[in-house]
């Protein structure tokens, strides 16, 4: 009654972690939206949501583990997690997108337009007067009064080289991996969740200097607006990031993966690399230019 | 090997009792997946409706006669994000879940636990947008593009609103990607890309407008939460953003959103005209190219909606010829649909009455929207009732039409039973009539100026909208014949063969009716 010979693709029977899942969501969602509106409950709720996900992505996550480390899956199983793991990276691609288009929009087409460029001349003149567009600004009615930026070259640019090393130890990692050298493998892996955590204190250090004493706040206009939204987003897909590298070590460090099937080890990978560029990205048009 | 793989003994040809609640939930089957998004697509097309006869009822007359202002602006919202969100696009990924993987010759969908999960997500975010009608203030009332500053102003239902659409989006996604690895992955041998029925074909290209473009509706409500909740200012002015900054970014998302809304629906036209003109579809290959250019052309035509707001002209002059530019393709469909019922020996079952109508209401539709892509003329048409006419012709007799078309067309290999063949007839005619019945003479009440999203209207607009109350209520009515028919079907009726129909192409007409619950476990030769 087998269900999968290799050559088959395995289809796998019943599977409540899906459900589980989407009920922790909801959870977290009514959660949430229970605490924003101000009444008390909600936090805990949200919390409650959260622990379910991570409890049934856990439980979701060892099922699948299992059933690739004994053989369930065969190459075409395979193709089709990469190409699920790929188009998944491309939807985050374009998530950031929206906040980097909202950055763009900003600072090459509203903030001059506000200054009175344009068709933008009779608004300026009535409701903005003497606001001079420049960048960075929090807008017209300064809010969130005087405030200072981020210079690029000191800790962001630290952090820059940071995340690239990690890029280079990570595929070290993998060029062990392929030679079945475990040792320097699970080396390789700490040295990368090292550096991402690393990352991450100087980017938590940097948040609360820049709160704390440059006054650069999620209520500094559109600056500080743009700003927390794509770092704060970015550092929330590097921890992602370190968890999911940490869990990949850990299966390292038990033996899993082979040289010549390890796509969740890829996955990984593939995601660190990808928080990786955007760093890039970020740290040449929020940081330098 | 084969040794380990044993212990999954739970595993039968058979479909188990669909009165089991365990088979729903946990199922992973690509069938009973789809069954599951079609029937929540048909609860919500209910729920919808409703919502739109009580917008119809208020504006049976002239004057604020049924409800109060601000919840007739929550059933406008409300309404839509039903209809969209929870009608249209889960009837087209239920139709994928069904057809797709029969239709390519694949044992299931490429991830089958992530497609349950993308069905589950769904009647979660549904009864967290549905529970704000109960909440102070009521349910969202800015309309389902969610425009700020308005948007902003909604009570209490604010976070679960943003927050239903992030669930929506997530389940779109995850059900986005796995198509496009069947597609991709598991086709059968000889099954080569322009060997797809169209209907795979107009999927994979809306499954890539989905993970292009949910994203980035997902990045727009997140800045309207962050403004509303986190004192940022991305959409005001008074702090360096601008609100035309989200219609943007809203657009972005919402004119491939529409094209979402609609390719699916192209495929499935271009499956049941050749079936019924009994002649191979005309111009496979340009139905193909075709498809990917208006997808392309959809990501580059955004700010045709927004004509309005004070554009640089040059933007509004590359918004209008972009736009006109989707003429070309969508008129080569509409060629191809012609061209091949030309001297066919066609027939007229209620799949290919669905389908002609689609063609020629779709094309008003389509005719309309050349007439808004007029920057010019657009200033005139703006916001009026004609734009509320132009979209729901593409989208009633458009997307609507040729989903039930489809179900019509392949619930006899689902049941194993012929539909009733006079129920469909009656169906048919009662929507095609009352849907113009209801529709048309919004085109008229708009050119004369009546505004969109209104309780109360002028006099003069008084006759034409009486009229399309009364379509609106018929077009109602006539749906639970459909209802109706659905459960007839799957409760009994005359066999169905095989083929089902004399003029069927496809693997998917290669297996039993109903088609068991595992097709295609070892896969076919295509030649």
């Amino acid at each position: 009654m087998a269900t999968a010979a290799p050559d088959q693709y395995y289809v796998p029977h019943h599977t409540y972690w899906p459900l589980i899942t989407s009920a922790g969501m909801f959870g977290a969602a009514l959660g949430g939206g229970i605490y924003l509106n101000g009444v008390g409950g909600g936090l805990i709720l949200m919390l409650v949501g959260i622990a379910i996900i991570i409890g049934a992505a856990a439980g979701w996550f060892a099922e699948v583990i299992h059933e690739s480390e004994h053989g369930y899956y065969n190459a075409q199983v395979d193709r089709s997690f990469r190409q699920g793991m790929l188009w998944f990276i491309f939807s985050e691609v374009m998530f950031f997108a929206a906040f980097f288009g909202a950055l763009f929009y900003a600072r090459v087409l509203s903030i001059p337009w506000l200054g009175g460029e344009g068709t933008g001349v009779t608004t300026y003149e009535f409701l903005h007067q003497g606001f001079q567009a420049a960048w960075p600004t929090h807008g017209p009615a300064e809010l969130g009064g005087a405030f200072e930026t981020i210079g690029a070259w000191g800790i962001p640019a630290l952090n820059t080289s940071i995340l690239l090393a990690s890029g280079v130890t990570i595929t070290f990692a993998h060029w062990a991996l392929k030679q079945e050298r475990r040792g320097a493998l699970i080396g390789w892996m700490w040295a990368t969740i090292i550096l991402g955590a690393i990352f991450l204190g100087f980017q938590s250090y940097e948040y609360v200097h820049a709160w704390r004493d440059l006054n650069l706040t999620l209520g500094s206009g559109i600056y500080g607006s743009t700003f927390y939204m794509l770092t704060g987003f970015h550092g929330f897909h590097v921890t992602l990031g370190v968890i999911m590298l940490l869990v990949i070590t850990l299966r390292c460090m038990k033996g899993h993966f082979t040289p010549k099937s390890h796509f969740g080890w890829e996955a990984v990978a593939w995601y660190w690399h990808f928080v990786d560029v955007v760093w890039l990205i970020l740290f040449v048009f929020v940081y330098w230019i | 090997m084969s040794a380990v793989i044993t212990e999954h003994d739970d595993h039968h040809h058979e479909a188990p009792s669909p009165w089991s609640i365990k088979r729903w939930l946990s199922t992973t089957n690509h069938k009973d997946i789809g069954t599951l998004y079609l029937w929540f697509a048909l609860l919500m097309f209910f729920v919808g409706g409703f919502m739109a006869l009580i917008i119809r009822a208020e504006l049976f007359q002239p004057g604020l006669n049924l409800v109060d202002p601000h919840f007739f602006n929550q059933m406008t919202a409300m309404h839509a994000l039903v209809m969209i969100f929870g009608a249209v696009m889960p009837a087209f990924v239920g139709l994928a879940n069904w057809m797709v993987p029969m239709m390519i010759g694949a044992p299931d969908m490429a991830l089958p636990r992530l497609n349950n999960w993308s069905f589950w997500i769904l009647p979660f975010a549904f009864t967290l947008l549905l529970l704000t009608l109960f909440l102070p203030g009521g349910a969202p009332a800015a309309g389902w593009t969610l425009y700020p500053p308005l948007s902003l102003q909604t009570g209490a239902a604010f976070p679960f609103l943003i927050l239903s659409i992030h669930l929506l989006g997530i389940s779109s996604i995850l059900g986005a990607i796995n198509i496009i690895a069947t597609i991709f992955n598991l086709r059968a041998p000889g099954m080569s890309l322009m060997k797809m029925p169209l209907f795979v074909w107009t999927w994979l290209i809306t499954a890539y407008l989905v993970i292009a473009v949910m994203p980035v509706l997902a990045g727009a409500i997140t800045m309207l939460l962050t403004d509303k909740f986190f004192a940022t200012s991305f959409f005001s002015a008074t702090g360096g953003g601008d609100p035309v900054l989200y219609q943007h970014i809203f657009w972005f998302f919402g004119h491939p959103e529409v094209y979402i809304l609609i390719l699916p629906a192209f495929g499935i036209i271009s499956t049941i005209i050749p079936t019924f003109a009994r002649k191979p579809l005309f111009g496979y290959s340009s139905m193909v190219y075709a498809t990917a250019s208006i997808a392309f052309l959809s990501f580059i035509v955004w700010a045709h909606h927004m004509f309005t707001v004070g554009m640089p002209l040059a933007g509004q002059l590359f918004f209008m010829f972009s736009t006109m530019l989707i003429a070309v393709p969508t008129g080569v469909k509409v060629f191809n649909w012609v061209a091949t019922m030309w001297r066919g020996a066609m027939t007229f079952e209620t799949p290919m009455l669905f389908a002609i109508a689609f063609v020629v209401l779709f094309t008003i539709g389509g005719f309309s929207g050349v007439m808004l892509a007029l920057a010019p003329a657009d200033i005139q048409y703006h916001d009026s009732y004609f734009v509320v006419a132009h979209f729901h012709y593409v989208l009633v007799p458009g997307a609507v039409f040729a989903i039930i078309a489809g179900v019509y067309y392949w619930l006899p290999k689902w049941t194993g039973h012929m539909y009733d063949e006079r129920l469909g007839k009656w169906h048919f005619w009662l929507s095609a009539i009352f849907v113009n019945v209801l529709f048309f003479p919004q085109h008229f009440v708009g050119l004369a100026g009546m505004p969109r999203r209104i309780p109360d209207y002028s006099l003069q607009f008084a006759n034409f909208n009486a009229i399309s109350t009364v379509g609106a209520f018929g077009y109602g009515i006539a749906q639970l014949i459909f209802l109706w028919l659905v459960i007839k079907c799957i409760r009994g009726g005359k066999p169905a063969t095989q083929e089902v129909w004399e003029g069927s192409r496809g693997l998917e007409w290669t297996v039993p009716s109903p088609a068991p619950h595992h097709t295609f476990q070892t896969a076919p030769e295509v030649k």
